[in-house]
């Protein structure tokens, strides 16, 4: 059955079954491989998305839910995201890089709803996240540093 | 793990049908070699590493698999370095798995220890080849010309030559033999030593990065397999008609057991294939199928059971280890104090983020793989042994690993992929489930461990019995090996960084019934927790300060020398703790209800300490601070370094706070990261890393090294917080998390 889901501001026309999880459409079908499996239950956050805005694990979202509704993934771009991309880089954070995509949409969530997020909120909002070769302290930075180039930069 | 590794090798030369040691080193680059280097017009390249086109740009190739180590950046800086390379030129492309990149077995711990020196010596022939080049030009001899910076510089007229232009002349210019190569000082080094960002940062960043799970090729199919619970149980019956009707669902396939002949390989489990057209069609379709086993005799193991009868066993006499000495009867008659203590670590699982997938093309008369590998010339070996493909057929294309901590060395998954694609006759994806993950792996062994110290009037140690029974690795090369193999007792057991008189270890039987496999830091783990645990029992006992009695019982400064290049210095093992000691405060009162531990351990050729700071409140422990020091000789890439020692911190917190692997009647229990738990970010502490500025000793590990230390460090800051001592991991199961 043919549905079409709105991703990173491109349309795509997809012919699978209402129950597909949103994660392996994008992946398999749609073909956009940056937004990765991990634990298909919801538990590692490797699957991260943006949808509507609201930070989504598509390993256990059915691709019927994305309907109509914009979709955003590490492939896109935003803000936010440009400016976490920049001090991950400069952290030099990611280790082997796998789950990076998902830790990278969950922090653009948190900065999307949290201009000066505290240790605390960090803690909160990223503890979804899984990072097998322990960047958590990296990350942490990464994001604060993220908020200091952003007010730099709007100065 | 070298003895496998060898047993691998051996095999692996005997199917290659050749002995040429030389180009198996990969670090000759004498002019005899020069046919083994694809020649391509317009491009000089003077080994397999290097690839320089008329731009200027330089391609390196990383000869290790990617899985998080910064191995791409790091072995391509050394190049570089020497090559004199603008490092804004250089681009790094990966290996296929081939012999003529010298070793490429990504685990040990080893890559730069055994990687340097030839990569170096790579870009140090490149450059010499270009030098001459450029003199020839300007009619000139070499010792007139320098390199620098991606420019060959006339030093008398000052004229300097891009490398770009030099493409076409030094393609002519014979490669110089191997002792005429000069490498550069310690204090001429521009990359080597210094910080550089990973080369994959962008691709990281962006989600382009292609690991094994995103490859994509055309008319490709996926699988989901379903195999037994019970190690080695084989397949009863099947009812495949729910499965079949899964939408999306093309096949069912039944895949019969690939046993690995003995010695070598890793083999396949078997079990009954989904392939479909999508990999969630593949994981549905794998659900609904009705499937019936025969257990096996595996069926049998309970790992609770097997926790007690061990723990018998090491409270038994067992089999004296060679580097016993002295005698440690006479060391407790003579004591003061005799402490005695139990110690065990469950089974654990590597659990990468990426789980284990490969995607393979059988035809007719060649493979092609794509799969993120730790050992892709393993998994060649493998392929042509029971594929009866010649090895030149095989092409492995190693992806990046989206982690690997031993699990990606073994290649079952890969042998999956093939067997697939073989009967399939079509390209296929296998993906393993996260639950496939946790239930199917090569796991690293439980063990236990019985200590018994003899203490003497002024709180030294006189002697020191050590028993110790875990399953050994050899068991999943060897059925039916019931000991631990010298090779692992090596691992922190008989070279403990102590100075012991009496000494007396005792290996006791442990039988596998699962898959047994290496984790980060391998036998480290144990003798880590086991060694350092014991020590800080036996300096209370003492009623002495752990750090002081960790120096006491290192020793006075000695170096050891073993079969390796690299000895055991105490002093340098002296020094690390004493750093890591200033760095921690150690000594300052403690807050309330907080506690510092120690842990000490010598590992891959490296010198590690780390203290950790706990807080404990409402019997519910948090790490807060975590210093970790380490000397590894030359540090090749600071930054890097000090990343891979955070990451240890917080997978060392794992094992201790979560890790457990159980199995009834034979199956793993847990499914998943709600029931195999891990760090996650509010549970991480601050680090603070610290490298020794050893630049003029040799490069040892630095991936593994940082693990061991961490779990008894955490409980012996548990005992100063509380006067809890947990003996046996992890602490969840204590109710302190």
């Amino acid at each position: 059955m043919s549905k079409i889901l709105s991703i990173n501001g491109k349309t795509y026309i997809v012919d699978v079954q209402d129950e597909m999880s949103l994660l392996w459409a994008i992946r398999d079908i749609v073909g956009l491989t940056g937004t990765k499996f991990g634990c298909g239950v919801a538990q590692c956050g490797a699957c991260s998305i943006l949808i509507d805005g609201k930070l989504t694990k598509s390993c256990s979202m059915p691709v019927s839910y994305g309907i109509g509704k914009e979709i955003f993934t590490i492939e896109g771009t935003s803000e936010n995201l440009e400016f976490l991309r920049k001090t991950w880089n400069n952290g030099n954070v990611p280790q082997c890089g796998y789950c990076q995509s998902g830790q990278l949409i969950a922090a653009t969530a948190l900065l999307d709803k949290i201009d000066n997020p505290t240790d605390t909120d960090i803690d909160n909002a990223m503890s979804d996240n899984i990072c097998r070769c322990g960047t958590y302290t990296r990350i942490r930075k990464a994001i604060h540093k993220a908020v200091e180039l952003k007010n730099e930069e709007n100065e | 793990m070298s003895k496998i590794q060898q047993i691998h090798r051996r095999d692996f030369i005997k199917l290659l049908g050749v002995a040429s040691t030389g180009i198996l080193l990969g670090c000759n680059v004498t002019s005899d070699k020069k046919d083994f280097i694809p020649q391509v017009a317009g491009v000089f390249n003077p080994n397999v590493f290097i690839h320089l086109e008329k731009n200027g740009n330089v391609t390196l190739i990383a000869s290790r698999s990617e899985m998080g180590q910064g191995i791409r950046t790091s072995l391509a800086s050394a190049i570089a370095d020497e090559l004199e390379a603008d490092w804004k030129y250089i681009s790094v492309k990966q290996a296929t798995g081939d012999e003529k990149y010298g070793n490429q077995n990504t685990d040990g711990s080893r890559s730069v220890r055994t990687r340097l020196e030839p990569m170096r010596k790579m870009g140090a022939a490149a450059k010499m080849m270009l030098i001459t080049a450029a003199a020839k030009k300007w009619k000139v001899t070499e010792a007139k010309c320098k390199a620098e910076n991606h420019f060959v510089i006339n030093t008398v007229t000052n004229d300097k030559i891009f490398y770009g232009d030099l493409v076409d002349e030094a393609t002519k210019i014979p490669i110089p033999d191997d002792e005429k190569i000069q490498l550069k000082k310690v204090e001429d080094f521009n990359y080597i030593g210094k910080t550089l960002k990973s080369v994959d940062l962008k691709d990281f960043t962006h989600g382009t990065a292609t690991y094994g799970i995103d490859v994509r090729i055309p008319n490709l199919k996926f699988a989901a397999i379903a195999r037994c619970p019970v190690t080695f149980g084989t397949l009863k019956s099947v009812d495949k008609s729910d499965a079949k009707n899964t939408h999306g669902v093309e096949q069912v396939i039944e895949l019969e057991r690939i046993v690995p002949p003995i010695g070598q390989f890793f083999g396949a489990l078997g079990g009954v294939a989904v392939i479909a057209n999508n990999t969630w069609s593949a994981i549905q379709g794998k659900l609904n199928l009705n499937l019936k086993w025969n257990y096996g005799e595996n069926q049998s193991f309970d790992t609770d059971k097997f926790k007690n009868k061990l723990t018998e066993r090491v409270h038994q006499i067992g089999k004296v280890v060679p580097g016993s000495r002295g005698n440690v009867s006479n060391a407790f008659k003579n004591a003061e104090k005799i402490i005695e203590a139990t110690y065990h670590v469950p089974f654990l699982v590597h659990a990468p983020m990426e789980v284990p997938n490969a995607t393979a093309w059988f035809q007719e008369d060649k493979i092609d793989v794509w799969a993120p590998l730790q050992d892709p010339q393993t998994a060649r070996a493998e392929l042509a042994h029971f594929f009866d493909i010649p090895l030149k057929n095989i092409t492995i294309n190693v992806t990046f690993l989206g982690g690997g901590f031993g699990r990606k060395s073994k290649s079952d998954f890969v042998v999956e992929a093939v067997a697939l694609s073989k009967k399939i006759n079509n390209p296929v994806q296998v993906v393993w489930t996260r639950e496939d993950d946790i239930k199917h792996s090569f796991y690293h062994a439980c063990s236990s461990q019985y200590l018994k110290g003899a203490i003497g009037k002024n709180g030294q140690v006189l002697g020191w019995l050590q028993r110790v029974g875990f399953p050994s690795i050899v068991s999943s090369f060897k059925p039916m090996s019931e000991y631990a193999s010298g090779l692992e007792l090596n691992q922190g057991f008989t070279n403990n960084p102590y100075r012991l008189q009496n000494f007396r270890l005792e290996n006791v039987k442990a039988e596998s019934h699962l898959r047994i496999g290496w984790l980060r830091s391998v036998v480290h783990i144990h003798s880590g927790f086991g060694n350092n645990s014991f020590v800080d029992e036996m300096a209370f006992a003492a009623q002495k300060d752990p750090v002081e009695f960790h120096l006491d019982l290192i020793g006075k400064d000695r170096v050891v020398k073993g079969r390796s290049k690299f000895p055991y210095d105490s002093k340098r093992m002296k020094d690390v703790l004493k750093k890591t000691a200033k760095n921690a405060n150690w000594g300052k009162k403690s807050s309330k209800n907080h506690g510092l531990g120690v842990a000490i351990h010598y590992s891959f050729y490296s010198y590690v300490a780390t203290i950790v700071e706990v807080s404990v409140k409402n019997e519910k422990v948090k790490i807060e601070n975590v210093w970790t020091t380490i000397d590894c000789g030359l540090a090749l890439n600071r930054d890097n370094i000090k990343n891979q020692l955070e990451g240890a911190a917080i997978f060392g917190m794992s094992i201790a706070l979560y890790g457990k692997i159980s199995t009834k009647e034979g199956a793993v229990e847990q499914n998943n990261f709600f029931d195999y738990q891990m760090t996650r970010m509010k549970d991480a502490p601050k680090i603070h890393i610290e490298i020794m500025d050893k630049m003029h000793e040799p490069p040892t590990g630095v991936g593994e090294p940082g693990v061991p230390v961490i779990a008894p460090a955490i409980c012996n800051a548990v005992f100063n917080a509380t006067g809890k001592r947990v003996r046996s991991l992890p602490l969840i199961d204590e109710g302190l998390v």
